[in-house]
């Protein structure tokens, strides 16, 4: 019989359960009724206590590791919390959160319980054996595969279920020692990239995807850079949507191009970027594969706005696509929904 | 005085990002179809991992740079000859499978017994490079494997910059949720970073670099050993493209503010 655990850590509040590791809470609810298994949930915070307390109502046993060295984020200590929750908890299945702050472990942990692993998991299925979802080739095959070899550690996409939200009460947590291992490594902290405004908002209902053409030479043969930044920048205040950029427009920087100043190589999608989930997705100035068949595979709702009528990349992965000037555009929508905010 | 490094940069081959992949089942497990006659190319965040180190063992003179890829010696062979023009190191080619189906457990436990086996490698300098992904598996977890096999307990990855210290210390910045990063001042090597974009262009074509490179690159693909890797029991079930295919709806009479009109509808509706 398996038994099911999941990893959780509390978020930059320190006190409450990261929104990925609410997901994953779902994610092994359901798998442990599927199969009937018994269901375990570990916390690594500096404090436990009330992030434990948010999940009286999953009826999990529940595991700890506290302590100031597990309020941040490092290998090191990261991987020794979930090493000692994972040998009190002796599970087969154990599910991980995608955040930075476990996928950065979770392989090394894997191999420290002789066990194995796979990642960015967007599915999990069980009949007779438990099987997982996940791509390959930069969200271009997908695949569905299973292991018989245990533990088997499942690292999920964030974004791929729904976040666990309950009523707290009072919960029994079953605190775990760890031996603390030598301490080389100290985070200082966080910091934003120093382009000025935060375009990367990952919980935002939509993305706007901003391609080359918005430096390339307009109509009127000149280039209207700064123009193009103020109509981008304007659209975001006004949607709180996320930025995202193909690869050539952020590699402009580099190569003596005009750029927009705000982007910076995070804020790009497709192959050597990342593929955002958003409810929306409104891709503008973009004549490439990156941000249609890559960077846009989670996107539910998919528009573009485009010179050009035969862009093949548009065809099949958008939903509607305009053929228009974005500049036009874009300062008109900003118009429209000044006023509406008006 | 400057700190010596031993950076040793894991990188594998994958079929140029342009290229259409279609899956296909073979005897061995699922491949891509004409995969050994796919134009290849360094792994992209790889070959980021590259070109940091070859910037930081540029600064810290004494320093050392190897290259360790695993795949099929022909196309490794391949794909040398423009990397080689890149940086200058010492490859370490392991003639073995391609592609992104094989466990990454397996993959992890050849690079490890090869780095650890490397001749003139003090694992007290070492610096562990690669990308914090690959083009392929994408799965992040080999050099996270790799290191762990080699005893190595501060791991960073998603890293976009690291700056050594006069004491051998050194502050990287890794990527963390909602576009920041997290930033951490480690004592010294050993240490395995995973490499996002780096801050540094692909640097240009240097002949002469290429011409030093070729001179120890292929005496070492001819002697490269062949690996076969396990399969720790992983099991695909189907593998497959995507078939989600979207009527796209093509609007080509609308003035731009009609079209902005329809667009602020739609960011508004549910």
């Amino acid at each position: 019989m398996e038994t099911i655990l999941v990893l959780t850590h509390t978020d930059e509040t320190g006190s409450a359960l990261s929104k990925a590791s609410l997901e994953a809470v779902i994610a092994g609810k359901d798998l442990a009724v599927r199969l009937s298994a018994p269901f375990i949930i570990g916390i690594v915070a500096a404090d436990a206590a009330a992030a434990a307390s948010s999940l009286a109502s999953t009826g999990a046993r529940l595991l700890a590791v506290s302590g100031e060295a597990f309020a941040q984020a490092r290998y090191a200590t990261d991987a020794a919390a979930i090493e000692a929750i994972c040998h009190a908890a002796n599970a087969s299945i154990v599910l991980v959160p995608g955040t930075s702050r476990f996928t950065r472990v979770a392989a090394g942990v894997a191999h420290r319980l002789g066990g194995f692993i796979d990642t960015h998991v967007t599915a999990l299925g069980s009949t007779e054996t438990i099987e997982v979802t996940r791509w390959f080739y930069r969200q271009r095959i997908e695949a569905v595969l299973t292991r018989d070899a245990r533990p088997w550690f499942l690292v999920l996409d964030a974004g791929t279920h729904t976040a666990f939200a309950g009523e707290s009460g009072a919960v029994q947590v079953e605190q775990v020692v760890v031996q603390l291992p030598d301490i080389r490594t100290i985070v200082s902290g966080l910091r934003a990239p120093a382009t000025g405004a935060q375009t990367i908002r990952p919980d935002a209902k939509m993305l706007l995807v901003a391609g080359a053409g918005w430096t390339k030479k307009q109509p009127d043969g000149q280039i209207h850079a700064t123009e193009a930044g103020e109509l981008i920048l304007g659209f975001l205040r006004a949607t709180s949507a996320s930025l995202g950029s193909s690869k050539s427009l952020v590699d402009q920087g580099g190569e003596g191009e005009p750029v927009l100043p705000f982007l910076t190589h995070m804020n790009q999608i497709g192959q050597t970027g990342s593929t955002p989930r958003h409810a929306k997705g409104l891709s503008t100035c973009c004549h490439g594969e990156e941000p249609h068949v890559v960077g846009w595979r989670f996107i539910g709702d998919r528009r573009a706005i485009s010179l050009d009528p035969n862009c093949g990349w548009t065809r099949g992965k958008a939903d509607v696509v305009y053929i228009a000037d974005a500049f036009q555009v874009i300062a008109k929508v900003n118009e429209l929904l000044d006023a509406k905010k008006a | 005085m400057a700190n010596i490094l031993h950076i040793v940069v894991c990188a594998g081959i994958v079929p140029d990002p342009l290229q259409t992949l279609e899956p296909m089942t073979g005897q061995t497990g699922p491949g891509l179809k004409n995969e050994m006659v796919l134009p290849a190319v360094l792994d992209p965040w790889a070959a980021s991992a590259l070109y940091e180190a070859a910037s930081l063992a540029a600064k810290s003179p004494g320093s050392k740079l190897w290259l360790v890829s695993l795949g099929p010696k022909a196309k490794l062979q391949q794909v040398m000859m423009t990397v080689a023009q890149k940086a200058a190191f010492e490859l370490v080619p392991i003639d073995g499978p391609i592609g992104g189906f094989p466990d990454a457990h397996s993959t992890a436990a050849v690079l490890a017994e090869t780095i650890a086996a490397l001749p003139g490698l003090d694992r007290s300098k070492l610096l562990l490079f690669g990308g914090w992904e690959s083009a392929t598996r994408g799965a992040g977890v080999t050099l996270q494997l790799v290191g762990e096999r080699l005893g190595i307990t501060d791991q960073f990855q998603g890293v976009d910059q690291i700056d050594v210290r006069g004491d051998g210390s050194f502050e990287v910045l890794e990527r963390v949720e909602g576009g920041k990063h997290q930033a951490s001042i480690c004592i010294g090597t050993p240490a395995v970073l995973g490499w996002a974009t780096g801050s540094l262009a692909e640097p240009r074509n240097n002949p002469q670099i290429g011409m030093g490179n070729m001179r120890t690159i292929m005496p070492a693909l001819q002697k490269a050993k062949t690996v076969k890797l396990e399969g720790n029991g992983l099991r695909y079930v189907s593998v497959s493209l995507p078939k989600q295919q979207r009527t796209t709806r093509v609007v080509k009479d609308l003035t731009p503010d009609e079209v902005a009109a329809e667009l602020v509808e739609w960011i508004g509706a549910e």
